[in-house]
């Protein structure tokens, strides 16, 4: 059931994604950011747990999870040490995801060539 | 030519095939759902290892992350993104490959320049508007505790 | 001499020639309906270079020096080289000849490049300013994806107006008046907006510009469509080819099969997945040098009305919400000689 929910809610939050490019003039990187900030508002309202406890991965790998992540982290670390919360609790939340994505796009950087559609390959170099 | 500016917007409008919604949108719901259920399976083999319910979640990212830059690495990622859309930008492998690829292309332009200054070029916006919303919730919420 | 008509028409009353030719394209390309029509394909995108910018200046001097072998021509007989291509500061064509001892304008007009540097080359040699003058243009897949849109790796979804960079290049050489084919007269075209503002159709930004040139040109040469065996419009792709044809039955012409696309023939559009068509201004280029001159040349074709547009948009005008402007100009080739 867990594996259920987790693909019915996230293939909802992909396919709403999908039409958002698809009928409206948002560009992805537009789509992606309000997918962050609303994250991050529903987690504040509350609204995000309830449905984080329900699907699992589902409602935390897509980019909503992502802002209810940073909302999370910003209530615990303000709950603990005042203002200085705001600024500190988001970055703190998320900085495993942004770190590894980092570390390892310089990975690839050096490992990797550069990407070719036309012919569909990696060119070494 | 005999038409204006608002008619010719509506017949290039009508000549514009749209996208076929009945293939991409059912697309994105398969592979984005995927995406998560492969997720799910990592978050539960992380807990059944015992580890602690925060970390195995920030570990399930880093392993997400990893396996989209991997893909990316090999021009993968979008070979599937072509079909997947949504499904494939909206998970957070999208936001990684959003990272790795422009990594790789900007490599040419030096490792300072290239691939430093880039490497946010797309997934820059995702950070910068979370982190200030954050911020600003995390005022509201410490405004209304002080109240 | 050139004479001026009006309506920025010139005949070029020397009718001089396009003695040579040459075409060069990628594997894609290679691939392609026109595949077997290119004098040099290459399996290597990169083109043997390190940089996608190196690989199209190398990729354009394929094309230089498979139209100076096809002619016999030695490098230093060459007197100008009208050269563009779509990347910044046009560096595709200044670092591919920046060997050469030519005398080289750069020139950019989008897509439209191959129109516009075949006009004034042709111009030129009718005026008998320099012996052969090369007209040259490329571009490139992923140099140009990497400057206007994402990095090869990332994945994003095309929409289904969105065309397809050809990875090519074509040249010209333009001498005076000895065989065919022969170009009899150029129009140069204005700058038409119809505020379409999707940068993913272009073939709808230019469809306008390619009605105006055509239509100004038919009427100040006083030629009708029928006069043509080809109307061959650079990269207006699918979208933009109806348009067109659109355009035109406004005025009660048809086109039909008289009009043709380099966009739509580079590619073919269903297997090799490129939407709309084919643009970049090594689209219409490799097309012209590599499949209708040669059909010029034989007498297959007869008449061609060779109309190159140009999307004239940079990504920081389409990102501060500016529609696209476009352009085309007419080069009226042909197998006789009669004015």
């Amino acid at each position: 059931m867990e594996y259920l929910w987790a693909f019915l809610v996230g293939g909802a939050f992909c396919a709403i994604g999908q039409l958002l490019i698809d009928l409206t003039a948002m560009t992805p990187a537009r789509i992606l950011v309000t997918y962050v900030v609303s994250g991050v508002v529903l987690g504040a309202l509350g609204i995000y747990e309830p449905i984080v406890d329900f699907a699992g991965a589902g409602a935390t790998v897509p980019l909503t999870g992502f802002g209810y992540n940073l909302a999370k982290g910003v209530r615990r670390a303000v709950t603990e040490d005042g203002l200085i919360g705001s600024l500190t609790g988001g970055l703190e939340a998320c900085a495993g995801g942004i770190t590894a994505a980092v570390v390892f796009a310089l990975t690839a950087a050096v490992v990797f060539g550069r990407g070719d559609k036309t012919t569909g390959t990696v060119t070494n170099g | 030519m005999k038409l204006t500016e608002s008619e010719y917007g509506k017949l290039a409008k009508r000549r514009s095939p749209n996208t076929k919604l009945y293939k991409t949108v059912p697309a994105a719901f398969l592979v984005g759902g995927l995406i998560c259920c492969i997720g799910q399976a990592v978050l539960n083999m992380y807990k059944s290892l015992g580890i602690a319910e925060e970390q195995a979640g920030t570990l399930t990212s880093v392993s997400l992350v990893f396996l989209s830059a991997v893909l990316t690495g090999f021009g993968l990622y979008d070979k599937i993104a072509k079909h997947a859309g949504a499904g494939t930008l909206v998970p957070i492998t999208g936001f990684a490959n959003a990272v790795v690829s422009p990594a790789m292309e900007f490599k040419t332009e030096g490792y300072v320049l290239g691939v430093g200054a880039k490497i946010f070029i797309i997934a820059g916006p995702v950070i910068v508007y979370g982190l200030a919303a954050s911020a600003v919730y995390g005022i509201i919420l410490f405004a209304m505790q002080a109240a | 001499m050139s004479r001026y008509i009006g309506n920025g028409t010139v005949l070029l009353e020397s009718t001089p020639s396009v003695v040579s030719y040459g075409s060069a394209a990628g594997k894609m390309e290679g691939e392609g309906p026109l595949g077997s029509c290119f004098d040099y394909v290459s399996e290597d995108s990169a083109f043997g270079e390190n940089t996608w910018e190196k690989a199209e200046s190398r990729l354009q001097q394929h094309a230089f020096e498979q139209a100076l072998i096809r002619g016999n021509i030695a490098e230093s007989s060459i007197s100008f080289v009208f050269a563009g291509d779509l990347l910044n500061q046009c560096t595709g064509s200044a670092y591919s000849m920046r060997n050469n001892g030519a005398r080289f304008i750069g020139l950019y007009g989008a897509c439209s490049t191959m129109a516009e540097s075949l006009a004034l080359a042709s111009v030129f040699a009718d005026s008998g300013i320099g012996s052969l003058n090369a007209a040259l243009t490329s571009s490139h897949f992923c140099s140009a994806e990497r400057q206007f849109r994402f990095p090869e790796t990332y994945g994003g979804q095309r929409t289904p107006t969105a065309q397809w960079t050809a990875t090519a290049s074509g040249c010209a050489i333009v001498g005076a008046h000895s065989g065919p084919p022969y170009v009899k007269a150029v129009t140069i075209g204005t700058i038409k907006d119809m505020g379409i503002k999707d940068a993913n159709n272009m073939g709808a930004a230019m469809a306008p510009a390619a009605y105006d040139s055509i239509r100004t040109h038919l009427d100040t040469a006083g030629k009708a469509p029928e006069d043509f065996d080809l109307i061959l419009t650079g990269d207006l792709g699918s979208v933009g080819s109806d348009l067109l044809n659109d355009l035109f039955m406004q005025d009660g012409v048809k086109l039909g099969n008289r009009h043709n696309d380099c966009g739509m023939m580079i590619f073919d559009r269903e297997k090799q997945d490129v939407h709309a068509g084919g643009s970049g201004c090594g689209c219409s280029a490799s097309v012209l040098c590599g499949h209708i001159l040669p059909k010029i040349r034989s007498g297959e074709l007869k008449n061609v009305l060779f109309t190159a547009t140009g999307a004239l948009m940079s990504t920081t005008l389409v990102q501060q919400g500016e529609s696209i402007p476009g352009i085309a100009h007419c080069v009226h080739l042909s197998f006789d000689d009669s004015l």
